[in-house]
């Protein structure tokens, strides 16, 4: 009696097993049907389009894998190189997009599936940003941009008396990052609390707004000689040293809380923040408001969707993918979501530029990010654009906790730049 | 199988007398080859497969495939951040081990006693280890969250102030470490509880009689006794300890602070090393490849300093 028990539980177990690799299998093409399979970084608020879509072509069914952003991407880099386990539609965010156009035979050439006659649909910088270097191939299809406002706590300006009303707390940073900062150190002086959640999305949104980022065109990196991006990290330091900065590491738990909270008064906000902070932050509804960012415009994130050369189904992915980027479907993922479309068709639209959100106190989220989108600048991005800045950040987050001046800081970011 | 072996023998003459040797010689090998396949196949040729890349430039973004000798390994060898993170990992392995198989004894001395309902406590001992290092290590890292985990929660309102974890060396180490032990200690007392089920009752009854009391019957009856499964599970540890992995990752909450254990690289072990050149912006194979092999030498070379250490404890008692 005893010995049997052991053995009818893993017998069990294997039953169990055999059970669900036979549901499995069963999701294969054998009834007529293809899966095709997406992958992206986070909830892009696609659920009600896969099905919108299925209804309309029928034979077509989806199949969802969310990852973590960095590992997203790193797996995606993998499945490349080892030419396997990529899904048929990947999502791929701004900062990783040269490195996969400096690979284009990797992905199915979209001009050859009928791209080529929607050029004008985009943004022009988007669909040059999908572009190999030589022109010939066009690598995937723009979904969001992400023009930059400024995301602030009402309750907490009120507090350090300082005025709420958008227009008014857009005219108190009009003139420059430096009045930001000025704002902030008045801010922390007079309250104790922290001004923004995290030096280095401040420093990334003041090297978007430059002309040129952390590389020049000829994708050599130019952090040192770049005047904009030393002007950033004094800035940056400036802020570091007058106590503004919450500390936080983006996509953390703490980072998450800090949002309900209310730890900080400040963030960037690029259109896809605006749901992720409406999404984290249920019970901050209408103490969040949106003003504009100092320094101009710049474009921060956003992402497009690419083909895997790996990928059976290419047309029937193109067909889906082509239809999910045209406007009518990226005005519906705005109105979800709040990310925000890159089609400038959308701009003239009122159903675009009327929308407003109860949850940032009715902010004009239409109006804030159209003129946001329509302003920016197109920044050459370079091929480990997102990796550069990670490491530029993490010089920022050790000034932060203490464990190096500013001066090592900055150096020990420029030696390990050497070895990218 | 013999007598069918002897049957075929006497009527085959001298080729069936062969044959009957050659099962008599050949099948056991035969019987445990499938082992030693599958060995050769997950385990050799990987081992030796990563030696070659590890010779080579070998990026996974590349087709290219540049012999450079040992130069990987000079380059290695004179990168601060690998020694930095050769210090972390053996700061963390002693920070986890030592305590972990300390109060695993204890625990197992316990369990041996008189206990109601002794089931229940010997396989409580294996829960935290049947969770999952990724469930582990995230509830963990929230625990040890600097504003809102419970621990600096407790520290605050016993009036001892709130500690960074993650932004010291010494303090990531402590939270990584006490990760490690959660889920080995309990694991470590069961394999020693076993261990003092096999030591006779006599001789604890002698050294009762001589006046011994529990301890000095634990540390100078059970631990002699038990020598060679304390001198297992102490190279278990130190081979599990050198390539942490999950804890230190997590714990930096993903990103590029998850890869280089925190913005100082203040816990970054040999296993994220490793990552990082391997899985990261630069797919280099054959960096990656070097750097395991180094550890392969590392974790031999500890393991061999472990066990000879133990053994000197035996000698002296």
């Amino acid at each position: 009696m005893n010995t049997s028990r052991p053995i009818r539980a893993v017998a069990l177990a294997a039953a169990l097993v055999t059970a669900a690799g036979l549901t499995a299998c069963s999701g294969g093409d054998d009834d007529g049907k293809i899966t095709l399979s997406v992958g992206l970084f986070g909830d892009f608020g696609f659920g009600p389009l896969y099905e919108e879509y299925s209804e309309l072509h029928p034979e077509i069914e989806f199949e969802e894998r969310i990852a973590e952003f960095a590992d997203h991407h790193t797996n995606l880099t993998t499945h490349l190189a080892t030419g396997s386990g990529a899904a048929d539609i990947e999502a791929v965010e701004v900062g990783y997009i040269s490195q996969y156009t400096a690979q284009p035979d990797r992905f199915h050439n979209l001009l050859d599936l009928g791209a080529d006659e929607l050029e004008g649909q985009w943004l022009d910088w988007k669909w040059q940003q999908a572009l190999s270097a030589d022109g010939e191939s066009l690598i995937g299809l723009g979904t969001d941009v992400g023009g930059m406002a400024m995301c602030y706590r009402r309750d907490l300006f009120e507090a350090a008396g300082l005025p709420v009303e958008r227009d008014e707390v857009s005219a108190l940073w009009a003139g420059s990052w430096v009045d930001y900062v000025a704002v902030g150190e008045q801010y922390t002086a007079d309250t104790g609390g922290f001004f923004f959640e995290s030096s280095g999305n401040m420093f990334r949104a003041m090297v978007e707004q430059a002309e040129e980022g952390v590389y020049d065109r000829e994708d050599n990196l130019i952090v040192e000689s770049n005047p904009a991006i030393g002007e950033a990290w004094d800035l940056t330091v400036d802020a570091i040293e007058a106590g503004m900065s919450n500390r936080l590491t983006a996509w953390t738990p703490e980072w998450n809380a800090g949002f309900n909270e209310g730890t900080f008064a400040t963030i960037i906000c690029p259109a896809w923040m605006t749901s992720y902070i409406e999404t984290n932050a249920p019970d901050a509804a209408g103490l969040w408001d949106i003003a504009t960012v100092p320094g101009g415009a710049g474009n921060m994130g956003g992402s497009h969707l690419v083909l895997p050369e790996q990928g059976e189904h290419a047309e029937e992915a193109y067909e889906f993918i082509e239809w999910l980027t045209a406007p009518e479907q990226q005005l519906k993922v705005f109105e979800a979501t709040g990310n925000f479309p890159s089609t400038p068709e959308l701009y003239e639209d009122p159903a675009l530029t009327g929308l407003s959100k109860t949850y940032f106190n009715e902010a004009p989220v239409g109006e804030i990010f159209t003129a946001a989108a329509q302003a920016v600048q197109p920044q050459y991005q370079g091929p480990l654009q997102g990796d550069v800045l990670a490491t530029i950040g993490q010089g920022l987050g050790r000034i932060e906790d203490g464990s190096q001046s500013p001066e090592d800081a900055w150096s020990q970011v420029l030696s390990d730049l050497e070895s990218f | 199988m013999t007598i069918a072996a002897k049957g075929t023998g006497a009527r085959g003459g001298p080729a069936g007398l062969l044959r009957y040797r050659l099962d008599l010689k050949a099948s056991p090998y035969l019987y445990i080859a499938p082992f030693f396949v599958l060995f050769a196949v997950f385990g050799l040729f990987p081992l030796a497969f990563t030696a070659w890349v590890s010779t080579h430039e070998w990026s996974l973004l590349s087709d290219d495939h540049v012999f450079v000798g040992f130069g990987n390994y000079t380059t290695l060898l004179t990168d601060p951040y690998f020694w930095n993170a050769l210090g972390n990992t053996m700061s963390i392995l002693l920070l986890a081990t030592v305590p972990q198989l300390l109060a695993a004894l204890l625990l197992a001395h316990l369990l041996t006693m008189r206990l109601r309902a002794q089931t229940f406590w010997r396989m409580g001992m294996l829960l935290p280890n049947v969770a999952s290092v990724v469930a582990v290590a995230v509830i963990f890292s929230q625990l040890f969250g600097r504003d809102f985990g419970l621990i600096n929660w407790v520290l605050e309102s016993l009036g001892a102030g709130r500690i960074d974890w993650q932004a010291g060396s010494a303090t990531s180490h402590i939270a990584i470490a006490v990760m490690v032990a959660w889920k080995w200690t309990g694991y470590n007392a069961l394999i020693y509880l076993a261990a003092m089920q096999a030591v006779p009752r006599e001789v604890y009854e002698a050294a009762h009689l001589d006046g011994a009391s529990r301890m000095q019957q634990l540390f100078h009856v059970t631990v002699p006794m038990i020598r060679p499964t304390i001198v297992f599970t102490v190279i278990v540890s130190t081979i599990y300890g050198l390539q942490i992995f999950a804890e230190p990752q997590l714990f930096g909450g993903g990103g590029q602070n998850g890869v280089t254990g925190g913005a100082s690289r203040q816990f970054q072990t040999l296993t994220l090393y490793l990552y990082e050149h391997g899985f990261n912006r630069g797919f280099e194979f054959g960096y990656a490849s070097a750097v395991a092999w180094t550890m392969f030498a590392v974790i031999v070379l500890v393991a061999l300093l472990n066990y000879l250490f133990i053994r000197r404890i035996r000698s002296a008692s």
